[in-house]
């Protein structure tokens, strides 16, 4: 089997009885969705020993909704004294926010994003309350981030082992489209504690410009999960959404990945979109589908080739030919970094 | 993959792939009296791949992959590949085992109640489980305690036993031949002999058992016995634990009662005998 059973028990859980469970578990647990499989699952009659390794997976899912809230609540009162805005990202944004897309939802880092002119007064501050840089002062790395990324070289807290990304905005400085950083930030909503996300229409922007216009497509499984969720509970909650969608795509110059992330997301779990016939699905759409559902049975990354070209693409994409050319000589020449 | 193992080691069933047969026919052999898990299903997956693809054959290389994976876990040569089998297996445990509280402990019953036995590696828990094991207790498990949260009672985990280096010969001495893998010399861990567990354990590897008393032995000191206090057994089962915090209100209420039902002793002791003899003395004193 390859990634398609998985994509097909989300999309309908009634259709999967009698499957390869231990496959269906493992490419699951590989791709970071035996969280909200297990809850997709719930209710469907599955055999004694696949209910068991499902109940497990979410009273795992409950801890990290718990740890990932915890992590937002201490950067919170790291980061309250100063002031300034503080959006919650992906993964802890749906959990802060209860959408319908953080059912299940493991979450790996914290991921936040303030205003760019505040963002050495944030890191002091997060540097104070314990967090740690794990990338040398001036070394390489820490420069290119300070300087052509969309976010801080990653910190790392010193007690509790968790990562914070502090974004400034939602694509690298060297991407040809620039988001409108400050659209964002002054268009987010705020939480009852003081912490805002994202509005409906750019957290669906941001989701699709990581996903496509960014990193190369790891991941890319649970990405489109997040998408269709979100759709479909924004188109509910507002008949206007699309149209906003539409607005914020082009404002943030990222309607090509929405409109792909939207077909994606359509050709693999049934997301309905605004016009009742299916979108036409291009042969580069094809490649983009067999390098997200390129993984097997086994939990094994499969299609060595079309992954290496997505990852040669992700480079392309975040940068111009000559500096490309000269962070890869730098990359493959230099010693091996301590970490 | 090319060759598959499943396995069923008390509550959890595994399913094992390999790009190699040699370290699933030593896994079969060792494993041979084990139930097979139910239509194939298993709790978690281990895979024993090539660490780069061209490593399958030239100077194997043992990669330790699965469900759970710790990207820095070394890989191993290919003649130690029984070990590589054990220590995915121990991965999938400690970083993916979420139904039960999961103790790093020895365990073995007698009458229906069960001694936990807790300490670092090399204290020497897993020689005096299997030593008992052979000498009228029933041996639960050398490594993993499962504690089930609802009923407070521990479910056995017989795998096939680790010996390393001097715990070979000790146990040689007790145990028929056909009941050991093959000895691995020059792993990473020093010499290392699996040994399947008794009929007994495994036949009744689906049998838990009410905790009676926990020990923390330590191996290699002058004889020594002193009581532990309800803290510092709690603060050495959370150290002893994977899962504990992960587990949350659940796994601190069932520590918690384990400990206030069961008396703690730390004992250190010379040789495997001695913490034998040690055994039998507080399990009579606490049945009295």
């Amino acid at each position: 089997m390859n990634a398609r059973l998985l994509v097909r028990a989300l999309r309908d859980p009634a259709s999967v009885t009698n499957c390869d469970w231990p496959g269906l578990i493992s490419a699951a647990r590989a791709e970071q969705l035996i969280g909200s499989l297990a809850f997709r699952m719930e209710s469907q009659p599955v055999p004694a020993r696949v209910a068991s390794v499902f109940g497990a997976a979410r009273r795992d899912a409950a801890y990290a909704r718990t740890q990932a809230l915890w992590e937002a609540e201490m950067a919170r009162r790291a980061l309250a004294p100063l002031g300034v805005p503080v959006i919650l990202m992906k993964g802890t944004a749906f959990h802060a926010a209860s959408y319908d897309a953080c059912i299940g939802r493991s979450v790996g880092d914290l991921d936040i994003m303030v205003p760019r002119a505040s963002l050495d007064a944030v890191e002091a501050a997060l540097i104070d309350a314990g967090w740690e840089r794990m990338k040398e002062a001036e070394g390489y790395d820490d420069v290119y981030y300070r300087r052509w990324m969309h976010e801080l070289p990653p910190l790392i807290h010193r007690a509790r082992d968790r990562m914070i990304d502090v974004h400034h905005t939602i694509l690298p400085l060297t991407a040809r489209p620039t988001p409108d950083a400050g659209a964002l930030i002054a268009d987010s909503v705020e939480l009852e504690n003081g912490l805002r996300i994202l509005s409906p229409p750019d957290i669906i922007v941001h989701a699709a410009a990581h996903l496509l216009a960014d990193g190369d497509l790891a991941g890319g499984l649970r990405n489109l999960w997040d998408i269709d969720r979100l759709l479909r509970e924004f188109a509910a909650a507002d008949p206007a959404f699309w149209d906003k969608l539409r607005a914020r795509a082009r404002l943030h110059q990222l309607e090509r990945a929405v409109a792909r992330a939207l077909r994606l997301a359509h050709r693999l779990y049934g997301t309905p979109l605004e016009k009742r016939d299916s979108p036409s699905f291009s042969i580069a759409d094809r490649l983009f589908e067999a390098r997200i559902l390129a993984r097997n049975g086994w939990g094994q990354e499969k299609r060595k080739l079309l992954r290496f070209a997505f990852y040669v693409r992700s480079h392309w994409l975040r940068m111009p030919p000559l500096m490309l050319a000269r962070h890869l000589w730098t990359k493959a020449t230099r010693r091996p970094a301590r970490s | 993959m090319r060759h598959r193992l499943d396995i069923r080691i008390g509550p959890v069933a595994f399913r094992i792939g390999s790009a190699w047969k040699a370290p699933l026919d030593a896994l079969a052999r060792l494993y041979a009296s084990y139930p097979a898990p139910e239509d194939g299903l298993a709790d978690f997956t281990v895979r024993l791949e090539p660490e780069r693809p061209w490593r399958r054959f030239i100077r194997p290389s043992v990669a330790i992959r699965g469900d759970y994976t710790l990207a820095d876990a070394a890989p191993l040569s290919l003649a130690h590949g029984l070990l590589a089998a054990e220590m995915g297996m121990n991965l999938q445990m400690a970083l993916g085992q979420k139904r039960y509280l999961l103790l790093h402990a020895a365990t073995v019953e007698r009458d229906g109640r069960a001694l936990i036995m807790t300490g670092e590696s090399g204290a020497g828990k897993s020689t005096l489980a299997a030593l008992l094991g052979e000498r009228g207790w029933r041996l639960m498990g050398d490594e993993f305690a499962l504690l089930d949260m609802a009923s407070g009672d521990l479910l056995p985990f017989p795998r096939a036993v680790s010996l390393k280096n001097g715990a070979i010969e000790v146990m040689q001495a007790e145990v028929p031949a056909e009941r050991f893998g093959p000895r691995l010399d020059g792993t990473p861990k020093g010499a290392i002999r699996h040994m399947r567990p008794n009929a007994e354990a495994i036949d009744r590897m689906g049998e838990g058992a009410t905790p009676a008393l926990i020990l923390f032995p330590r191996f290699g000191e002058t004889q020594a016995v002193r009581g532990v206090g309800a803290a510092e057994v709690f603060m050495r089962l959370t150290q002893a634990s994977t899962n504990y915090v992960a587990l949350g209100r659940d796994g601190f209420d069932a520590l918690n009662r384990l400990i206030a039902a069961n008396p703690a002793l730390a004992i250190d002791y010379p040789d495997t005998e001695t913490a034998v003899a040690l055994v039998e003395d507080f399990w009579r004193a606490r049945a009295a």
